[in-house]
């Protein structure tokens, strides 16, 4: 073991901020890092063995004990239980006679829950060993379940494979794309290495004034001016620069960059390098959450033909001087790590805490160095804008949010899958669009966004009226909003939070155990004040953009479907309930000494 | 002499160094800013977020924002002082504090704040948790239980190469600190004692020591959190010069 | 016009609450002039023989005797003022609540030091008469509406004393700074 780790650690320089690609490469030797692997790591790396726990534990994926043979990650995410999920969950654990957060006896197969896998269009899915396994059915588990106790390779166990390029050899991934609905700009007919050959004409200083005439904003979901990012950071002082692509997609319901990464991925390394030239870089990073670790062959073969093509490397398409090249850096499961800071921080090899501001990125990133950290998507339109001029894009959108979105759109309608469409469309075209006409609420932005009812259909997606990172979730009639939807959403941020921030780490689970209140009945109208006073102390109080919005799928539900709330309170007039049930709170003590409990 | 500006926390006049916190200065000041987190010397975390400060509408934490020229810092306000109140709540229904147990009750940073703000009963249920005690090393006790997560331990307690002590372990509502055991077991006692020194609370204790304050003589039994600090600025006007 | 009528009890606490209330000194028969007791350890009446203004609960509740009794309070009583930490948060009786409650009862009755001798039978109590233990031991405002807490291990006399005048004349309660105390 010795061997092993010094020799991962050695491929890493011994480089304390490289931690995680030393656990991940540990990790996936041994298939967990033993409490022995942690103080070589430590050793090796000379910091305190807890400064190694301490990033180890943050994150979700990794384990330091064992998780089976073969280990399956199924998706808990609210879109997966419309999708049949708990059936699913049920059949594997009969197959394998165990409960999901343990390992069978024979320590074959592990059963774990995770967040949100960015396949909300092809639900119930799974990670199996790093293989998703999208649509799954009863049957398909049982034989998946049967291969594993036969000692089959999870390949061997595959299915058809997905549309596009999922089938490309190096993806080899049962994943379909569902693009249903292509727009003029991100999948416009594209030469690959257009825009680098245009970009090597220019200036920085036209690169950033292209991108600043094109209006764009992030497409991340925060909407910050792209052309005013590149121009602070390349003002900032500092010796390095960095360009960070963001393809952590963790929200709930976005799948988007799943699909760009899939079939644009040029466009992506294209447009870090359009960054990198504006302002100055040298080295950049496309920080991928593991839950995408399949394309990670397929990725590297992209990086490497951009080299040979001299589209990546030194003196890019012949321009002397021009250095820049990508590497990329997996994430371990942690949803906060789409939170710019936290990608930093993740990328230096720490907790994804989110930082406290100022200093900004663009001023301390990566390394303490001035840094551009932009979405997938933002990165895949400056392409296009520095191929057509950034007139060209502004043209299209709203008044204040120019060009196109590309839509994550799943749940409750018969066309699940990506759109790309222009800012402003109306929510009720949407739904027509996609055969959801039929929506009870439509959760615009995933949990962190919000939950909108009939009376605003008629309102539009863009940043002066509903902003969108893109993940776009149809609730239908069927769905018991806060059972199904508002609970499933506060567990995921229970789950989620980094555990800094006071009321981040402590509220949405009282919270949650309130609408809990509220469902077992025993709900009285001052917990809906209460509900609405504290949620609102989440926004005022935390420091990061999840803590700030994790109760809104809370404070969007109560300002637009309160009537679901009230109705959950059975007698009105009632101005106390404490929920304390005698008969509950003595079950335990009167079977521990064998007696009948006399109410 | 490093460049002085002037700005003002709830419309008192108040002058800081340049680039230093709003939490500091508002100390050099005389004004006290509820806080937990915050460590003299040490890097702010601004995690405990007790000092929040309405700047221009915002609510900053003013242990991590540095004073502006001119800024308007806005603290003891209603709104505020609510917010930090349910934090102060929040603490004690995620953790168990059995004050009347507790070795630190008395010099206890968070029971003088919810002292100070007068805290009956928390508005929030207690959880009571399970949390594990740590007492395997041979200089400290942990007591997880009282944790509040604040990181002064981790931030503070370092062996001379720079290595940390303790460190957080998990996340979410699942963290807790940890001791790192290998360290810990040749701490001197002098260490020990400033980790315990670090604690606002009772999570960090030395072994064999501990109740050896009479009640009535301890920090918080009297005087309010807060209510000793000095100005140590002067005259305004004549130390802020062009 | 009657007195306001006071009654008191000890659900899972150790009388600390009640010493305290002695603890008044003399102002106790200033205390007996202005209010009348009814079921209270004070003057030892049982059950409540009228109803009442202001119930004082001292301790939390662990079985379910002391949720019966605390119901009866709320019945009985138009105010009840949670008197102390246990009343408030369970006090030291929940140092037990993270614990399974079959480990409390094996460690109290057969594991633990003094159980080894006199429960040679190893037998968990279990006789239909005494009361049922609960899972957690509750603070009193999570099993029935409170009105008020008076903090403190035990709460001080001058802080009870304070409650009840301000309580009996109606006027606005100050509490200075040194009254408020958890332990």
């Amino acid at each position: 073991m010795r061997t092993i780790i010094n020799k991962i650690i050695e491929k890493f320089n011994r480089n304390e901020a490289r931690l995680m690609d030393i656990l991940l490469d540990v990790q996936a030797e041994f298939g967990l890092i033993s409490g022995d692997a942690v103080t070589l790591i430590a050793e090796g790396l000379n910091i305190s063995s807890v400064d190694v726990q301490q990033t180890i534990s943050f994150y979700h994926f990794f384990s330091q004990k064992s998780r089976g043979k073969y280990t399956i990650y199924l998706n808990d995410s609210a879109v997966a239980y419309m999708m049949g999920r708990a059936d699913i969950a049920r059949t594997f654990e009969e197959e394998c006679k165990c409960k999901f957060g343990s390992v069978t006896e024979d320590g074959q197969i592990g059963l774990f829950n995770t967040a949100c896998i960015g396949m909300n269009d092809q639900e119930p899915a799974a990670i199996i060993n790093g293989i998703v396994f999208p649509k799954l059915t009863e049957s398909c588990v049982k034989d998946i379940v049967n291969g594993m106790k036969e000692g089959k390779s999870v390949p061997e166990m595959m299915g058809e494979l997905g549309d596009g390029e999922n089938s490309n050899k190096l993806l080899n991934s049962m994943v379909n794309n569902n693009i249903m609905k292509t727009g003029s700009v991100l999948f416009s007919d594209y030469k690959n290495g257009t825009a680098i050959n245009k970009l090597v004409t220019m200036t920085p200083k036209e690169v950033i004034g292209e991108v600043k005439a094109s209006h764009i904003r992030g497409l991340g979901g925060a909407g910050f001016p792209t052309g005013m990012k590149w121009d602070f950071c390349s003002m900032a002082e500092g010796d390095e620069r960095f360009v960070l692509c963001n393809a952590d997609e963790g929200e709930p319901g976005t799948f988007k960059d799943r699909v760009i990464l899939t079939e644009l991925p040029n466009l992506i390394f294209e447009g870090m390098t359009i960054a990198a030239y504006a302002i100055g870089a040298k080295e950049g990073i496309l920080y991928l959450r593991q839950e995408y670790h399949y394309m990670k062959a397929y990725l590297e073969s992209v990086l490497d033909k951009l080299r040979e093509e001299n589209y990546l490397g030194k003196d890019i398409a012949g321009k002397i001087g021009f250095n820049f090249d990508i590497r990329i850096q997996f994430g371990a499961g942690a949803y906060v790590c789409g939170e710019e800071s936290a990608l930093i921080e993740s990328c230096e090899g720490k907790r994804g805490e989110p930082r406290n501001r100022p200093p900004f990125p663009v001023q301390k990133g990566y390394l303490q160095k001035p840094t551009v950290i932009n979405n997938v998507e933002t990165l895949c339109s400056v392409v296009k804008i520095i191929e057509n001029g950034g007139e060209w894009f502004s043209m299209m959108g709203t008044k204040e949010t120019a060009g196109t979105k590309l839509l994550s759109i799943s749940g409750d309608c018969k066309y699940p899958g990506v759109y790309e469409v222009e800012w402003g469309i109306r929510i009720r075209d949407m739904l027509e669009m996609v055969g959801g006409e039929e929506a009870y609420a439509v959760q615009v932005s995933g949990p962190s966004g919000i939950c909108i009812s009939k009376k605003d259909f008629k309102r539009t997606i863009c940043f002066e009226d509903l902003p969108s990172g893109g993940s776009i979730i149809i609730i239908g009639k069927e769905r018991n909003l806060i059972k199904d939807i508002v609970c499933n959403f506060m567990d995921f941020f229970i789950d989620e939070s980094c555990g800094s921030c006071v009321p981040c780490r402590s509220l949405p689970l009282i919270l949650k155990n309130k609408l809990q209140k509220l469902l077992d009945g025993n709900g009285v109208m001052s917990d809906l004040t209460d509900l609405e006073n504290w949620s609102k102390n989440m926004k005022a109080a935390n420091r990061c953009g999840l803590g700030q919005t994790a109760a809104n799928p809370i404070l969007s539900t109560l300002k637009n479907f309160r009537e679901d709330y009230e109705a959950l309170i059975k007698n009105k007039e009632k101005d106390f309930d404490t929920g304390f049930n005698l008969d509950a709170a003595v079950a335990a003590s009167c079977e521990a000494v064998g007696r009948n409990p006399q109410i | 002499m490093s460049e002085k500006i002037k700005f003002t926390i709830d419309g008192k006049e108040c002058i800081a160094k340049k680039g230093q916190y709003i939490l500091e200065a508002a100390l050099e000041n005389g004004i006290y800013i509820p806080f937990l987190c915050n460590m003299k010397g040490v890097k702010p975390a601004g995690s405990c977020r007790l000092c929040n400060v309405k700047i221009n509408g915002r609510n900053m934490t003013a242990c991590t924002t540095p004073v502006a020229a001119g800024m308007e810092v806005e603290s003891e306000i209603p709104e505020l002082q609510e917010l930090r109140l349910s934090i102060i709540e929040m603490l004690f229904v995620e953790g168990n504090h059995f004050c009347p147990s507790c070795e630190k009750s008395g010099n206890c940073e968070l029971q003088a704040l919810a002292y100070k703000f007068q805290m009956l009963v928390p508005r929030f249920p207690y959880e009571f948790p399970i949390k594990e005690v740590d007492a395997s090393s041979p200089k400290l006790y942990i007591d997880r239980n009282r944790c509040i997560k604040c990181k002064r331990c981790i931030r503070n307690i370092k062996d001379e190469n720079g290595k940390s002590y303790f460190a957080f372990y998990k996340r979410a509502h699942d963290v807790e600190i940890c001791l790192d055991k290998e360290l810990a077991a040749t701490m001197s006692d002098e260490l020990a004692q400033k980790a315990m020194d670090t604690c606002p609370v009772g999570a960090i204790l030395r072994k064999e020591k501990g109740f050896d304050q009479p009640i009535g003589t301890r920090k918080f039994d009297k005087q309010a959190i807060g209510t000793d600090i000095i100005s140590v600025v002067e005259n305004i006007n004549m130390e802020v010069k062009e | 016009m009657s007195k306001p009528v006071v009654a008191t009890t000890s659900l899972s606490g150790c009388f600390g609450c009640h010493m305290s209330l002695l603890d008044i000194d003399e102002r106790i028969l200033d205390l007996i002039d202005v209010v009348e007791f009814n079921k209270s350890p004070i003057d030892d009446i049982k059950e409540f023989t009228k109803q009442c203004d202001i119930g004082i609960i001292e301790g939390g509740c662990c079985n379910s005797e002391n949720v019966h009794v605390l119901k009866d309070f709320r019945k009985n009583c138009k105010i009840l003022i949670s008197l102390g930490e246990c009343a408030i948060m369970g006090g030291l009786p929940a140092l037990r609540n993270g614990i399974p409650i079959k480990e409390c009862l094996d460690e109290a009755y057969l594991n633990g030091p003094t159980a080894q001798i006199g429960n040679e039978e190893q037998i968990l109590p279990n006789d239909e008469e005494l009361p049922m233990i609960l899972d957690k031991v509750y603070p009193c405002h999570e099993v029935v509406k409170i009105d008020y807490y008076l903090p403190g291990c035990p709460p001080r006399a001058d802080l009870i004393w304070d409650a009840l005048v301000a309580l009996v004349t109606g006027n606005e309660l100050k509490l200075p700074y040194e009254v408020v105390k958890f332990d």
